[in-house]
Formats: structure tokens, sequence, C-alpha cells
């Protein structure tokens, strides 16, 4: 790409970036049930995967064999992928007004009855080892999808989580990318007070990981990221440590450690909203 | 007939094993659990099957990412650690799963009731039946004898749901001669046909069963077996059809009683059908039992021994219960 198609291309995606977090916030506004903050933290992330074109997907049909998997094992943080899916044609944009009320498929945790969601999630510590499983069916069949997982900081306690990490790294499951949303915050206090997870990187390559650190809210820096995961065949697992901020764009979500339970007011969201940029 | 004593587990594997040989379509996990047989999958088809380690957690969740790209799975371990450590993720990737997609995973435990009697109460898998039964989209298997376990593996291929599959592990002679597609389908089959008093039982104690009826037989007393082994789906129709000739039934299994187990089952049906069939429930009090010892001690410990049960039909005919 062309360093000025580059800028373009890194500009095209912040605003995509803005626009999501907006629509996450007013999606909150009509179901304070939702996990804002946790929402929040992944908006650029999800924004690199689908506008960045870094997923191979078709939303006409969800099922397409051709279609790189996405797993988002932090389902409770997936309220910024509706306005995404809904944008892209998964499901009609209507159905956003109809997020947590009664029949709609959009709840505050999305399982794949939402078009779009391959896993049942909600439950943490499953998606890891789901999606290592897809990645070996994958590697069996001789297929090229690659296998991505959305896993949340605070899965890492789930002892399951670190089976499917040793797991993988023996496998050599070299089809499976896994963003880390590293926001450092649980439910009920910041993670180093809860069991310090440090140093993440060393116990990630010690269990036979390729791993990579960057600032999780840098579309620039994702994309080339997970551009070079997806491509590079090392006979590894890949993890991309991606620091985020829990509650990213609202000043007081970021600097409360029980941000996770925090639900917005409607003329605070009017607030926030006017001032992000 | 001669009675051939054979592990449900061996005869199951060697029969997946001639089937992965012609369907590439086949996975086989386990969680460091084996059989001499499997020892031929082991060899044979190494990017087909994988030793997970003692991680059944890990095991449930790579048997559904495998499942749900159309691989049929069967995940291997010991019983009580495939149902138990691993409840939620069934719950969660297989019962949750299943409602919205087809996939097909066959958990086989080995181990059920009291099969591991001496290693002690984490070995005896005594809860299994009623938290498997109580999750929906699951399909619960407990066979009596290798002939069932063998005629299964068709099905498992044929029903592309996820299934709990239930061995003893222990040799046991087999029970049935031969059981066809519609006999599997039926889910039961009435093994003698008796006057008053019918002892309906699943797994092991359908063994027991037998030996009871046929000691009563030689004091020319009459008692029915029904040998149940798809416990769900259960047919429960048919099933009154054939129960309701009798006035007694005994409820024989090595699980807790009145904990949604096989008695609970048939006691649901009854109501159901509004009979006046009186239920006696056989099996294990509210408690698990440490002192060690041999299947029929540890029987006789908690009022499952043959002798008891024949007490307890004497004293049903004698119309003292």
């Amino acid at each position: 790409m062309l360093v000025e198609d580059s800028k373009k291309f890194s500009e095209f995606l912040r605003k995509k970036a803005l626009c999501v977090r907006k629509e996450t916030l007013n999606i909150h506004r009509m179901a304070s049930e939702t996990r804002i903050a946790s929402s929040l933290s992944c908006v650029e992330i999800f924004v690199t995967m689908y506008y960045g074109k870094i997923l191979n997907f078709d939303s006409s049909n969800i099922s397409w064999v051709g279609r790189d998997r996405f797993i988002i094992s932090k389902g409770h943080g997936a309220i910024s992928l509706y306005p995404i899916l809904a944008d892209l044609g998964y499901f009609d944009k209507s159905e956003l007004s109809r997020v947590c009320k009664e029949g709609s498929f959009l709840g505050g945790i999305p399982d794949s009855i939402v078009p779009g969601f391959e896993t049942i999630n909600g439950s943490l510590g499953h998606g890891l080892g789901v999606a290592c499983g897809i990645s070996l069916a994958l590697r069996n069949k001789n297929r090229d999808e690659k296998v991505f997982v959305l896993l949340g900081d605070g899965e890492l306690y789930e002892g399951s989580v670190w089976e499917a990490i040793m797991f993988a790294g023996e496998h050599k499951l070299d089809n499976l990318v896994v963003v880390l949303d590293y926001n450092k915050v649980c439910m009920l206090d910041y993670c180093k007070n809860i069991l310090d997870m440090e140093p993440l990187e060393e116990k990630f390559k010690a269990f036979k990981w390729d791993v990579k650190i960057v600032d999780g809210h840098d579309v620039e820096q994702l994309y080339k990221f997970l551009l070079t995961m997806k491509e590079e065949k090392n006979n590894k697992p890949k993890l991309l440590i991606a620091n985020t901020v829990k509650g990213k764009g609202v000043p007081r979500l970021e600097t409360d450690s029980l941000s996770h339970v925090i639900s917005l007011a409607s003329n605070e969201i009017d607030e926030i909203i006017a001032g992000l940029q | 007939m001669k009675l051939e004593k054979k592990t449900m587990r061996d005869v199951f594997i060697e029969r997946i094993y001639e089937r992965m040989k012609k369907d590439e379509n086949i996975f086989f996990l386990c969680a460091d659990f084996g059989s001499p047989k499997l020892d031929l999958i082991r060899e044979e088809f190494k990017d087909r099957f994988i030793n997970v380690g003692i991680a059944e957690q890990n095991l449930i969740n790579i048997a559904t990412g495998l499942a749900l790209e159309g691989y049929t799975v069967y995940a291997y371990a010991i019983a009580p650690f495939l149902t138990m450590r691993a409840y939620e993720q069934i719950r969660v990737n297989l019962s949750l799963h299943a409602q919205l997609k087809e996939i097909n995973i066959n958990l086989i435990g080995v181990g059920a009731g009291l099969s591991y009697d001496v290693s002690g109460p984490t070995h005896h898998c005594i809860e299994d039946i009623s938290i498997m039964r109580t999750l929906p989209n699951i399909e619960v298997f407990s066979p009596s004898d290798w002939v069932l376990a063998q005629k299964f593996v068709d099905y498992s291929i044929k029903v592309k749901k996820p299934k709990y599959i239930r061995f003893d592990g222990k040799p046991l002679v087999q029970i049935h001669e031969r059981i066809d597609d519609l006999e599997l389908e039926r889910g039961f089959k009435e093994i003698r046909n008796g006057k008053n008093v019918c002892l309906v039982s699943t797994g092991y104690m359908t063994h027991k069963a037998l030996k009871v009826a046929e000691m009563l037989a030689e004091e020319n007393i009459t008692v029915g077996v029904i040998d149940i082994f798809l416990i769900k789906p259960f047919k429960e129709d048919i099933f009154f059809e054939s129960i309701k000739q009798y006035r007694n039934l005994i409820t024989l299994e090595e699980g807790f009683i009145n904990k949604g187990g096989l008695d609970s089952l048939i006691s649901g049906i009854l109501e159901n059908k509004k009979s006046k069939i009186i239920l006696k429930r056989m099996g294990f009090g509210d408690s698990y039992t440490f002192e060690i010892g041999s299947r029929d001690y540890l029987h006789k410990l908690n009022n499952l021994d043959e002798d008891t049960i024949i007490e307890n039909i004497k004293q049903i005919l004698k119309g003292d219960i």
C-alpha cells in the first residue's frame, strides 16, 4: 500500500472506530444492562478486524466455508460488535434499537443465535479451547482459513484457558491468532490487585507461543500486526497482547477500578458523545 | 448361548477403529485414558487421534471445535471426571450449541457406577445419569453389555447430536444375544417376563437383576426384568405398555435415588400415566462410601445386594410394603 493510501486507510479506520464507539454508547443508553466499559476497550480491535479486512467474511452467507473464524470469547464485552455486524449486513440496523428488549436476538451477551457469532459466549474460558478444535479441524482439512479469538484478560484466571494455551503450543496451531484485550481490569478490581498476571509475554512464550505487543487503540499498528500474524507460518500459535483501556473514551470509566459494573445515564452519554473525537 | 465376557469399551473402540478406516470424518480424543483396543487407533490414525492430557475441560472444548467444523468426534475419559469436571463445558458447548447447530460429539465415559470399586468415592460414578439427563439436547446411553455397546457405534455416527455413553469398567458377560436397530432406538428390552413384580435396571444392575430373577425362579417366583439402555430420549408410551401388567416395579441403579436418576425417570412416567403401579427405588442413599471393598461388598453396605433385593421382593409379594 502506498504511504498516502496507507494514511487514508488508517484515517478511515479511525473514523469507523469513532462511529462504532458512539453507536455502542447509544446501544448502552437503551440497554443499561450491557457492559459498556468492557465493550469500549475492544472497539479498535473489532474495527480493524472487520473494516480493515483482516477477516475474510461474507455477511450474506454466514456459514461460508471460506470465512475466517472469529471467536469472541469475552462475550460480555462484545456489544461494540453489534453496530459493525449491522453495518456490514449481518442483520438489519433496526435491530440495534432492540438490544436486550423482549423478543430480540441481541442480548447483553451475544451467542451464535446472532448472525456473525460462531459460538456460545458468556461463560468465560471456553473460547480458546473451542478455537483450538476449529484450528485443528481446518488444518486437518488443509484449509487456509484462520481462526481468530478475542480473549479477555480476566479469562486468564480460568484454568481451562491454560489447558488450551498448552494444547495450542504443543500442537503448533499456527493458523490460530489470539488477540488479548488487555485492559487490566476485572469486575471488582485491577487484575494486578487480584492475581497479578505478569509477566504475560514470557508465560505465553514458555508455552511455545509467538507473542507480539501492540497499543490496542492504534488502528494502524493493530492492522500491521494482525496482518503479519495472520500470514506468518512459523509453527506457533500467535498472541497479540493489545494494551487497551477499559471504558476507553469515557474518562470516568477509564479511571475507575469498578468500571465493569458501571452503567451510564442518558444525559451523561450525550456529553460523552459530544466530546468524542 | 455362550456367554462371553468383554469390556464394553474395547468392543466399542474396535468397531470405531473399523469405521475410522473407511470414514475420514471421525476424530478420537482422549484425556490420557486408554484401552488395549485404543492402541490400534493411536497407531494407525495419528492425525485423527489426540490425547489432550488429563484435561477434561479442554477435551470437551477441542471436541466442540472439531464438531463445529463437521467432524464426528469421540471424547473418551473416566466417567466421573468426564461428566463432572467438565460439566459446564458440556452444558455450554454441547447442550446449548446443539440447539442451534448440528454437532456430533460422543462422550464416552468409562467407569459407570461402582466399576472402580476399590478406588474410592472420587472414582465412583453415581451422579452421572441424573446430571446428564437434565441437560437438553444430549442423549444418554447406559448399556448393560458389550453387545449393546457394539451396536451403538453405528447409531452414534448416524445420529448427529451430542451423546453421553456410560460404559462399565469391568469385563461383563453378554446379556443380549443380538440387538437390532429398532430395539436399540426403542431404548429398553424386557429380558424376562414376570408376574406382579418387575425389576427395572440399567447398566451393571441388569446383571444383578437377572441373577436375582434366576434365584427367585428356583423358588418358583417369577419376576420381570427390563433393561433400560437409552435413558434419553425415552419412549415413554411404549415403555408403559410393557410395564402396565405389573403391580409393582423396583428400580435398580448404581446411582443416588430420589435425585433425578433412573428412579426419577420411571416415577415420572408412572405419574404422567396416572398409574397405580407401586414403585420401590433401590440405589444409593444420600451419602458416599469411603469404606474399601469389592463391588459386591459395597453393594451390601448400601443395601443393594441380591439378598436385600430378594427380601424386598418377597415383602412386596406378601403385601407387606
